[in-house]
């Protein structure tokens, strides 16, 4: 169908990749995203900038992160050998800090002193705070009541860090609601404040800057892969709510024909329930939080609230790159249920001893179901994108075990 | 509709009158249907010279607590877009003069299709639309059917509209420019009265649009003070606010209606007599 020369090239000059994209904010913003826009442009073209970065992910996150082969996993399966990229190993215990580095340092050049960010699972929250804490800049982090309550150690370790944790409790109280309040408090504090948004979703240039920021994991992958295997992978597979670290692995491959990507949405208590969080899978386009992308959504157009165990992937919308490249038929987009992704976070956890989050559980849930269809020297490289600390208590009672 | 557009025949019926006017903002469907139909029929009595009304949206994101509210009960109360078009029909064929300006978010009219709801606003009686998330940059797709039904499309500026922006802004805007007097959400914040009156009055060396001031505008006071400075104030939370106050003290809700009237006739007694 659509040939084109690269799937790498987008968003156009007003940020649309394809039908999604865009910039569908209040006019008060325009200004300021156009003004982020610039920013970042600069920031893209600066070589200082760039060796700033990168000296952050190596000497305070700990970049490169391992590729590593995950050898009793590839056993059990007894299929295609499956390889994690290991950003759960990342300083705070998920790739989010990579954007979050990012970011902070367009808002610390447009001279902002005052940073926002919304949270779910609280791992984004979390990175913000650490980033806030290491440039000395005050930290509010929106947050549902229903993620407070499920995530009760991030929310002690944002406070820890210095941020303010504002309880959210318009709407569904979840990822999607945290998501107005920060808009809301953004509007009403365009001089001083620069908004950290954790996914790649939001107006235009968030989606392309925080992919940017985050295809850091893709390309050590591809050099990591390279040297381990001495070819490329034949299958990509991540987890996507907003899909940040699913773009950060996908990104550096898109041009790479040979490689099968599959993204795996929380399907919560199965697709054909109203519980879950299938955004491409059981959505249509629409426009909510800056961007057309696909959309949970009612006849009417009144946005759904979304279901997953696990509240990094509780979100009714996804990323408008992730649209397009499903559009595109470029990447696969499947699910995993919640009951799926606990068997896979206690498999990881007994047969490789790591404990993964409930969002990657959902990628490996995944790779269960193919590992096995594929053949012994076809490769897949998993991104174990967050450590599964923060989800003991929500597992243990999902499991029936009290604390 | 046929000849000059409802909205420019009020403006200029206000402007021979020498007085602002008053918009008023409500919610379809809030608290329920029957109660907004009601509100709606006895608005221009009480002394509405313009109505918007919001189309319900379950993730209205540059509106405060009050309007989200709104959003909220009307919902729950089952509206929909084609329902509010309803409310809209209904009003028309009792006043054929009030301009009705439809105010919301994209998503549900997108759903429904803009060439659809483009058709079926105007065969509704409706006048002009507002659409808070659609900026010059991505309107388009709307603003084509809209214009192609003989609609206004109105263009909001706000605190942060610098001259590079209102020229983005200006050209091809049409009904009436709407203000956004303060850089923030709905029914929080109120600006002073001078740095409205600079906005006004640098938007006016721009165009020629009668000029609509919103945000923040709660009282009687601040209404007629508005209504001086620009040519109409746009009052809202504090309307939906007495909807609010009246489902709180569980009374019924032909006293919610009352007291949305009974407000909007404060205002409009004050607008009207604020000519100086």
């Amino acid at each position: 169908m659509n040939k084109i020369n690269t799937y790498r090239g987008g968003p156009d000059e007003h940020g649309h990749f394809g039908l999604h994209g865009g910039r569908y904010v209040a006019e008060t913003l325009m200004p300021l995203i156009l003004a982020v826009e610039r920013a970042y442009n600069d920031c893209k073209a600066d070589p200082a900038f760039k060796a700033e970065f990168e000296r952050l992910l190596t000497h305070y996150v700990g970049r490169p992160s391992p590729l590593y082969f995950a050898e009793r996993l590839t056993e059990h399966f007894g299929g295609a050998k499956i390889y994690f990229k290991r950003d759960e190993l990342n300083h705070t215990g998920s790739h989010k800090i990579n954007n979050c580095l990012g970011q902070i340092m367009v808002a610390r050049r447009m001279g902002k002193t005052r940073i926002i960010a919304e949270t779910g699972a609280g791992q984004h929250g979390v990175a913000t705070a650490t980033v806030c804490a290491l440039f000395n800049l005050p930290c509010i982090v929106y947050m549902g009541a229903k993620d407070i309550e499920r995530q009760a150690p991030n929310v002690f370790r944002m406070k820890l860090l210095g941020a303010e944790v504002r309880l959210v409790t318009s709407g569904s109280q979840s990822l999607k609601d945290a998501l107005n309040e920060a808009l809301r408090d953004w509007v009403a504090n365009v001089d001083d404040t620069f908004y950290i948004i954790g996914t790649v979703a939001g107006p235009h240039p968030y989606p392309a800057m925080v992919r940017d920021f985050q295809s850091v994991i893709g390309r050590e992958a591809r050099e990591q892969i390279l040297a381990q295997e001495g070819r490329l992978p034949d299958q990509l597979v991540a987890c996507v709510g907003g899909g940040s670290n699913a773009m950060g692995l996908f990104h550096p491959f898109l041009d790479d024909p040979g490689v099968a990507m599959d993204a795996v949405e929380a399907a919560g208590l199965g697709l054909d329930t109203d519980k879950h969080a299938a955004s491409i899978t059981g959505g249509r386009p629409g426009i909510l939080h800056g961007n057309r992308t696909y959309l949970l959504q009612d006849d009417d157009g009144q946005i759904l609230e979304a279901h997953s165990i696990s509240a990094g992937l509780d979100y009714p919308g996804v990323g408008p790159e992730h649209s397009w490249l499903h559009d595109m038929k470029r990447v696969n987009y499947v699910s995993a249920t919640d009951a799926e992704a606990l068997d896979a976070f206690q498999l990881c956890s007994k047969l490789e001893g790591i404990i993964p989050a409930l969002e990657p559980a959902h990628a490996l849930a995944h790779v269960a179901k193919i590992a096995g269809k594929m053949a012994r020297d076809k490769i897949i490289v998993m991104n174990m994108c967050g450590r599964g600390d923060k989800d003991v208590f929500t597992v243990a009672e999902k499991l029936g075990v009290k604390l | 509709m046929s000849g000059e557009r409802r909205i420019a025949q009020r403006f200029a019926a206000l402007k021979s009158q020498g007085r602002g006017g008053l918009v008023t903002f409500v919610t379809a469907g809030d608290p329920d249907y029957e109660t907004s139909e009601k509100i709606l029929a006895g608005l221009p009595e009480a002394g509405a010279d313009l109505i918007e009304i919001g189309m319900p949206f379950s993730d209205p994101m540059a509106d405060g607590p009050a309007i989200q509210a709104a959003n909220l009960r009307a919902l729950a109360s089952g509206i929909t877009l084609k329902r509010t078009l309803d409310l809209v029909r209904g009003f028309r064929k009792r006043d054929a003069e009030t301009p009705i300006i439809l105010m919301g978010y994209y998503n549900p009219i997108y759903s429904m299709g803009a060439e659809k709801f483009s058709q079926a606003a105007r065969e509704a009686g409706a006048d002009g639309v507002i659409i808070v998330d659609l900026p010059p940059e991505e309107e388009t797709e709307l603003k084509a059917p809209i214009d192609k039904a003989g609609l206004d499309f109105v263009r909001l500026t706000t605190p942060t509209s610098d001259d590079r922006r209102l020229d983005r802004i200006l050209p091809g805007a049409s009904g009436f420019i709407y203000y956004v007097s303060v850089a923030g959400i709905t029914g929080t914040k109120s600006a002073a009265q001078t740095s409205i009156a600079d906005a006004v009055a640098r938007i006016r060396r721009k165009t020629k649009l009668p000029v609509a001031v919103g945000f923040g505008i709660r009282t009687p006071e601040q209404a007629a003070e508005t209504a001086r400075t620009a040519d109409a104030a746009v009052v809202g939370s504090a309307l939906v606010g007495e909807i609010a106050a009246a489902e709180a003290a569980g009374k019924p809700r032909t006293e919610a209606a009352a007291a949305v009237l009974g407000l909007t006739r404060r205002l409009s007694t004050a607008v009207r007599a604020g000519k100086p």
